[in-house]
């Protein structure tokens, strides 16, 4: 082994042992705006209205975060289950997934929080 | 004289032979590092997660089958639709959003031999063992269909991933070649817990039990021997 390659891999199992221990959930809350950003966008769009690039093939149009009414229909606890624990827990579709593994508590009310300001709403407001 | 000339030609040609003959760690860092995380962690913020330019390598060697990275790094093409973060590449179209496609970078094409010796150095690395079972995967098969079913219908990944070339979501990678990509002991165990292994990732931890984790590699399997490219 020459040094330079002997350096290379000290360095290496240093930084691998550095990421054994840093990996793992992440505990600094972030941006509701990030967050909807990285998670939300893909299916509910840029805009939250719905239209993301993964909607093309879905059978269920994800919900238009910027309707008013569907969203005052929901109450903040339908709406922190349904991203904590997917569209199912209450009842509506699989193609909503649970983000529980994800998100903390804290980054979901803050979600919900951004929700309600996307569609300018409360719930039965 | 005529042979004192020919050693130092030799000699000059020596380091070119021997960097494209066999120095894959050297290639890694040379040519792999400006885009790739080769040492870890992996990103722990969303602001980490969103300047990632290619898949991290750090566990290439947990990860990957070295003959598909191979032949991968000579002909290389997109796995992702819209890139490694896919906020990053898309726009909004009359209809929705669409993907940017001029905003995608085309991977460096490698000759034979630096991809071998990539490959032989992308196999040494190999962070998150600790993850894996051994032998987790057991061979098994399950229909096309039932596969598609239980994908698509009854947990919904079909809402990010391709099934089939221009069909399914397009903001995680294909799933149509994972299984000729990927290791199926790494892939049980990245869907059971995908923060295990990558703590911000968009793709969700859907809770699969443990038949389901075997019957999606399964599916990949069969998906896989359908030789889509």
């Amino acid at each position: 082994m020459t040094p330079r390659r002997g350096w290379w891999r000290a360095g290496a199992f240093g930084a691998a042992l550095a990421a054994a221990t840093m990996a793992g959930p992440s505990s600094a809350a972030e941006r509701a705006e990030d967050l909807y950003k990285t998670y939300c966008w893909q299916c509910h769009g840029m805009k939250g209205d719905g239209n993301g690039i993964n909607v093309r093939d879905m059978s269920v149009q994800p919900r238009d975060h910027t309707d008013a009414r569907a969203m005052s229909a929901r109450t903040d606890e339908e709406l922190f289950t349904a991203i904590k624990k997917g569209g199912q827990a209450i009842n509506k579709s699989v193609l909503m997934p649970p983000w529980d593994g994800v998100l903390s508590d804290e980054e979901i009310h803050s979600l919900v929080r951004y929700l309600r300001e996307l569609c300018q709403c409360r719930h039965g407001g | 004289m005529i042979r004192s000339i020919g050693m130092t030609v030799a000699l000059l040609l020596l380091p070119a032979v021997a960097l494209a003959g066999g120095d894959g760690q050297r290639l890694l860092q040379e040519r792999c590092s400006g885009c790739h995380n080769l040492t870890g962690p992996a990103p722990q913020t969303l602001a980490e997660l969103w300047a990632r330019k290619g898949p991290d390598l750090f566990y290439a060697g947990n990860k990957y089958r070295p003959e598909w990275v191979e032949q991968w790094l000579q002909a290389p093409r997109r796995i992702r639709p819209a890139g490694m973060y896919y906020g990053n590449h898309i726009k909004p179209g009359p209809d929705g959003d669409i993907i940017d496609e001029r905003s995608l970078p085309e991977h460096p094409r490698l000759g034979a031999e630096d991809a071998r010796a990539v490959t032989r150095a992308l196999m040494q690395l190999k962070w998150g063992s600790h993850l894996i079972t051994p032998g987790a995967y057991k061979p098994g098969r399950i229909s096309l269909s039932m596969g598609e079913l239980m994908f698509d219908k009854f947990r919904g990944c079909l809402a990010c991933h391709e099934i089939e070339p221009g069909y399914g979501g397009r903001s995680g990678p294909e799933v149509y070649t994972v299984a000729r990509r990927l290791q199926a002991d790494y892939l049980i165990s990245y869907m059971r817990n995908p923060q295990a292994w990558d703590p911000r990732i968009f793709m969700p931890n859907k809770h699969l039990k443990e038949r389901d984790l075997q019957k999606f590699v399964h599916y990949f399997r069969a998906l896989s021997e359908e030789d889509f490219q």
